[in-house]
């Protein structure tokens, strides 16, 4: 995509805030912004939609404890009953509570492996993979505001200087 | 608009005048900087205890557990106690980073990467004495319920050593994954400092490419929320099951109830010394000062203190309960453990665990760093000692007096012990130098509400940011404020009531206006005086209302924007 687009760098999070707030007003497309740590409500004030990862989990989570069920019971029940102590096997749900430990470790391995593996595949983090960030300084202290310029490039500049940007950059994408 | 408001009262967490720069600069610098020798002493010294260890382990699996000093009563000794007392330790981590984010305690953040690690490199250490326990530790694998060529051969679901295995090995590798994925956004400030192209590389491939996008942190965030939220019960899990290898067995002394509770209280216990002892240290030699203050040293001392009464509480219930519960068996091997051959044991526990915390209730004492230090030290070994005192001591007289003995270990024991203590130093000094041992990017999301800087901003009434217009010619210019004129003043009250609505007195309530902290007598007349009255007028203010009264009123410039009345006087509006 051989767009161009302006980069404004802030040096406070709450004039990023403002700004953000004041870009939306007047109605243009931020195409991203990168921060060195996360700033609460710029997700909102930037119109992100939230998050499903907490979803994910709880599936995962659900598949984590039908495993240890199937397992237990195929292992235990099925397989190979045993008469342990003059406790026999004869059904799961009366041995389950022996079996409450895995299925709670069970259900946490696959709800916190799964939803992890999830995040770093949705926000492309692995290893050897390139960074994105435009400018070395948004991990340090900068947060950089990225808005694809259509034909208006001195308009964006103006807005961006009343927001109290500290850097203004145009650069091809 | 975030909110950075926090009662005046809280002391800062980030000591120093520094901004958002200076914390990385600082958290950067014993990464970037050189070892110096004392860093190189102890490492060696580490890495000799973690040779010897590491010799002791190779004789013992090349011939085998009879070179410990186990015997046919004793046949538990200094392996499953180095094996809890590890894996205590390791809980304080996944409670400081889970459970404290839970509650929102800030100051969590300066200290959770460090106890983190400490948990990873003690669970690991831990890990090693079931292992090599096995005598074949390359059958290691056999603990897991795989298909195998025994036929219908599996694992005893009934059995807690099983439990223990599930438990410790999603333990570690949940708290693997929760400290890596805090770590990123932390390698990526490293990686994007980095001038050497090796360090390049290498941080480039720790932090899997981290941008720092808008989304990437509201994922991030609801990660770490939701492995806070699994952590949590998994934390309490762990140690539960490893009381279980005790609390279900028929043993006097042993099989107790009390034991789940007591056990994880004794873990957090433990852990909290050993993140006192370790980074009472690390504060002096990397620097760290301004970030892992007094304060979070005093809040530590106050969670042992806390946890060392539990422990206390469950030691005399214990002897309670045995008492009551009328067996002789079990009256015996607490009488036994108090006044009998291991009675140094149990009261060297007695006092490292139950009695040296109450000195903790003194703020002198518990805000003193040498004093904090011994007594992590002194926790430390009480600690090894309480589990020493369950296992031997139950064991060595046992129902049969003619098989009564002693347990001495041998130097293969004590060889192990001090190896894996070695080995927990190297991967924890090595960590300190290649690391960012401290989670910067959390610390700069809370420098405004608990830096020093901040709060001294807002103690003087200052704002804490001005929005400075760019000229485009790329000079800063400040925006001025014109002395408002008495038209303009008049102007400004008129524009200001249009946007906020105006009072009514016949059919609107003027409401009390100094419920809004930060609003007192006096500015509530000046509001009355230009005609707000109500919460709902209040609550409609934004930055440019906030601005246009700050110079109608001429009184505390950005007051109203840091202490966020507008905010406030939604709530007390909603809940009129």
């Amino acid at each position: 995509m051989a767009s161009k687009v302006i980069q404004a760098f802030y040096d406070d999070d709450d004039v990023l805030m403002h700004a953000v707030k004041k870009v939306k007003e007047a109605k243009h497309h931020i195409e991203e912004v990168y921060t060195p740590f996360p700033v609460h409500g710029l997700d909102k004030a930037m119109g992100l939609a939230p998050t499903r990862l907490a979803i994910t989990a709880f599936m995962y989570g659900c598949v984590g404890l039908t495993v240890a069920i199937t397992m237990m019971n195929f292992i235990m029940i099925e397989d190979w009953p045993q008469d342990i102590g003059g406790k026999p096997s004869f059904s799961y749900i009366e041995n389950m509570p022996a079996f409450v430990p895995i299925m709670f470790e069970l259900t946490v391995f696959f709800a916190a492996h799964l939803m992890v593996i999830t995040f770093y595949m949705r926000s492309k983090l692995w290893p050897f993979k390139k960074a994105e960030n435009p400018d070395v300084r948004t991990t340090d202290d900068l947060f950089l505001m990225e808005i694809g310029i259509h034909g208006n490039e001195q308009e964006l500049k103006e807005l961006i200087a009343e927001t109290g940007a500290v850097e203004i950059n145009i650069s091809e994408k | 608009m975030a909110s950075h408001y926090e009662a005046p009262i809280r002391k800062p967490l980030v000591l120093g005048d520094k901004g958002y720069h200076d914390v990385t600069v600082d958290i950067a610098a014993p990464v970037e900087g050189k070892a110096n020798k004392q860093w190189w002493i102890v490492f060696s010294i580490a890495l000799v205890a973690f040779l010897w260890g590491l010799g002791c382990i190779i004789y013992t699996v090349s011939t085998g557990i009879g070179t410990w000093g186990l015997n046919k009563t004793v046949g538990w000794a200094w392996d499953i106690t180095n094996f809890v007392w590890w894996v205590g330790i390791g809980h304080a981590g996944t409670l400081i980073s889970a459970v404290l984010l839970l509650f929102r305690q800030k100051w969590r953040m300066a200290i959770n990467r460090s106890a983190e690690a400490m948990t990873i490199f003690s669970v690991v250490q831990a890990g090693l004495f079931p292992i090599i326990h096995m005598g074949r530790p390359w059958l290691a694998y056999w603990v897991l319920p795989i298909p195998n060529q025994f036929g219908s051969l599996w694992v005893n679901f009934n059995s807690p050593l099983l439990w223990d295995v599930f438990a410790i090995s999603t333990y570690l590798s949940v708290s693997l994954v929760f400290w890596w994925t805090g770590l990123l956004p932390d390698f990526a400030m490293i990686r994007d400092r980095a001038v050497r192209p090796f360090q390049k590389k290498i941080y480039a491939l720790l932090s899997f490419g981290w941008s720092g996008r808008a989304k990437d942190w509201q994922r991030f965030e609801e990660v770490s929320l939701v492995l806070a939220g699994l952590a949590t019960p998994l934390v309490l899990s762990v140690h539960t099951i490893v009381s279980f290898d005790f609390a279900t067995s028929v043993i006097p002394g042993w099989h107790t109830t009390i034991f789940p509770p007591y056990f994880v209280a004794g873990a957090i216990f433990s852990g909290f010394a050993m993140v006192n002892t370790l980074l009472i240290i690390m504060r002096k030699v990397c620097n760290m000062e301004d970030y892992i203050t007094i304060q979070h040293i005093e809040l530590m001392n106050i969670v042992i203190m806390l946890t060392g009464s539990i422990v206390g509480c469950a030691y005399i219930t214990e002897l309670f309960v045995a008492w009551y519960s009328g067996v002789e068996y079990e009256q015996y091997a607490f009488l036994n453990r108090a006044t009998g051959p291991y009675w140094w044991a149990y009261w060297a526990m007695m006092t490292c665990n139950v009695f040296s915390p109450q000195f903790m209730w003194s703020k002198r004492l518990r805000t003193s760093i040498m004093f904090s230090f011994a007594i992590s030290i002194v926790v430390n070994i009480g600690m090894w000692f309480e589990r020493f005192v369950i296992i031997v001591t139950s064991l060595h007289r046992d129902y049969l007096p003619s098989s009564w003995t002693m347990f001495s270990p041998t130097f293969v024991d004590i060889g192990i012990f001090i190896g894996t203590i070695g080995f927990f130093f190297v991967l924890f000094l090595l960590y300190a130098r290649t690391f960012p041992v401290i989670a910067q990017a959390e610390v700069k999301s809370i420098m405004k509400s608990s830096g020093e800087r901040y709060k001294k901003l807002r103690e003087a009434g200052k704002p804490l940011y001005q929005i400075n217009k760019l000229a485009l010619s790329n000079e800063t210019v400040t925006e001025q404020v014109a002395e408002a004129s008495v038209e303009e003043s008049d102007a400004q009250v008129s524009s200001l009531l249009g946007t906020l609505g105006t009072f009514d007195a016949e059919n609107d309530t003027a409401d009390d206006l100094k419920k809004v902290k930060g609003i007192g007598p006096q500015m509530e007349a000046t509001l009355n005086q230009i005609g707000i009255f109500t919460f709902a007028q209040v609550s409609r203010m934004t930055e440019k209302e906030y601005n246009l009264l700050d110079s109608i009123t001429g009184s505390f410039p950005g007051r109203a924007q840091r202490d966020d009345w507008a905010g406030q006087a939604n709530t007390l509006n909603n809940n009129k």
